[in-house]
């Protein structure tokens, strides 16, 4: 009897927080008819928010792999001093808020910033939204891909070494592969929370149509003058962010359900 | 009933500090400064502030969001509100110029003719927003090729005035269409360049008393006392000008 009050109360915290979750994500699709969502995107402003957002993500994604996978094959193989601190510090971005990460690197990149703008313009630039992205995104694979690569058993990496591979080559043809499925879930990861950049976007780089006004900007642009417009943007971020949190759980699943990595 | 509950509400998340209730206010960036000082001074209430672009303000009341009072930094968002039913009769309260913002250490720009020169970049609000819109009736004014030229040196649309102030004061760009009091409150860091008189579009800001706002009564005091009172007063210290007559 007390048992099943209780179970009942489980169902109710659930139903609650369901119907909570999913209520608004429902209501984009709901608030206006497919019709009208699709004439929404028949804009040329909406079709550049969409071209740009495919560009700079996929860029930043690109920068993300290049550079985040083997800083993260390190922290996940090696052992050194203070190596806490360092996966605490490139970890910090993940709980930044975004208007924090916007300030700061317009106080890091600006044209008065640290490095008084010894660099490339990147001020209200295309350049600077992937740099925005790379900030805000790369924390999310550098978490997964460390975790991935420490779930790869060593005695693999051990085995590679004494056939003769080189270092890089057992980085390559062994920890990679192995690690596949972990990268490809916080490359997801990533691209989600790329895709959905909004604060530090329109801090550091501005907002303008082709140039740096991605989906999520230009949802906002439009939310005053144009919200069935606004919703049809949206529904394509729900879209395309469903598709890829399902990418995740199915690689992740094919990662528990059996081959290489634990 | 419902009366009932909120009236408890109100007074049980004061948490017994105070007995004033929580005025919600939503104005126009570019009135923050003013209105926060006026509220710090505001006998009737407790006034909170959600500053922003005042047609993002307008579309959350047409979706359903209900503040005590909106101001905005023109007048017919309010009078299109009022048309809808959703506010009550809008009052002029202040008048403010539209002015060119640079850095206040740069000599790139120094009239409206400069923008036209190349390597000049320009920031500006997004249309929808009153300040964007003052920008485009300023420039159209100067015929269409020179407007068209000066437009193409947009590096980005803001959605609010803080959003053009920042990126001058961080010397992302060379110039910038705000409004006068935009400049005085920026602590120095910005200039202000007249634009002629016959360019100068008239920005009058209006506020209303929204329908079915949850304390009335000290929303139109907090209206009054902008008209009159120390809302007014701080409302000329921080360099708005009075409402036009008759407005």
């Amino acid at each position: 009897m007390r048992r099943g009050g209780f179970t009942v109360l489980l169902t109710v915290a659930l139903a609650v927080a369901l119907v909570f979750l999913t209520l608004p994500v429902v209501a984009i699709f709901v608030d206006v008819g497919p019709g009208e969502l699709l004439s929404g995107l028949d804009d040329p402003a909406a079709v550049d928010a969409l071209r740009l957002s495919l560009e700079c993500t996929v860029a930043a994604l690109a920068i993300i792999v290049v550079v985040g996978t083997p800083a993260a094959y390190l922290l996940a193989t090696r052992e050194f001093r203070g190596k806490a601190i360092v996966v605490t510090l490139i970890e910090l971005p993940l709980v930044l808020p975004p208007a924090v990460a916007g300030i700061g690197l317009l106080a890091a990149l600006g044209p008065k910033g640290l490095l008084g703008g010894a660099g490339p313009d990147l001020v209200l630039t295309t350049a600077g939204v992937i740099v925005a992205l790379v900030f805000v995104a790369a924390p999310f694979h550098l978490r997964q891909a460390q975790a991935a690569f420490a779930a790869v058993d060593p005695a693999w990496l051990d085995a590679s070494r004494t056939l003769g591979a080189s270092p890089a080559r057992t980085f390559a043809r062994v920890a990679v592969p192995a690690a596949l499925p972990g990268l490809v879930a916080g490359l997801a990861l990533a691209w989600g929370r790329a895709l959905g950049e909004f604060g530090a976007t329109l801090m550091f780089a501005g907002s303008f149509r082709g140039v740096t006004q991605t989906v999520p900007l230009a949802i906002y642009e439009r939310f005053s003058t144009d919200f069935t417009g606004a919703l049809a943007l949206a529904a394509v971020l729900v879209a395309v962010s469903a598709a890829l949190l399902a990418a995740v759980k199915l690689v992740v699943r094919t990662d528990v359900s059996g081959v290489p990595a634990r | 009933v419902v009366v009932v509950l909120i009236a408890g509400c109100g007074g049980g998340g004061d948490g017994g500090t105070s007995e004033r209730p929580a005025l919600m206010v939503s104005a126009a960036s570019s009135l923050k400064t003013a209105l926060i000082a006026y509220g710090e001074r505001f006998d009737g209430a407790d006034a909170k502030f959600s500053f922003a672009g005042s047609d993002e303000l307008a579309a959350q009341i047409e979706q359903g969001v209900k503040p005590d009072v909106f101001a905005s930094a023109n007048t017919n968002l309010p009078d299109a509100l009022h048309a809808e039913k959703l506010v009550e009769k809008p009052v002029v309260f202040a008048a403010n110029r539209l002015v060119l913002a640079v850095p206040a250490d740069s000599t790139k720009v120094s009239s409206v003719d400069d923008l036209v020169g190349a390597d000049v970049d320009l920031v500006v609000g997004a249309e929808a927003v009153p300040v964007g819109a003052y920008t485009r009736r300023v420039l159209s004014a100067l015929g269409r090729e020179t407007s068209g030229r000066i437009l193409s040196r947009v590096r980005s649309n803001e959605p609010d005035v803080a959003g053009i102030v920042g990126k001058l004061t961080q010397g992302a760009a060379d110039a910038g269409f705000v409004y006068a009091t935009d400049v005085a409150g920026a602590g120095g860091r910005l200039r202000a360049i007249e634009l002629p008189g016959e360019l100068q579009p008239r920005v009058a800001y209006g506020v209303a008393v929204v329908r079915g706002a949850k304390h009335p009564e000290q929303a139109r005091a907090f209206v009054r006392g902008l008209l009159s009172g120390a809302g007014s007063e701080e409302l000329r210290e921080a360099g708005f000008e009075r409402p036009p007559a008759g407005g």
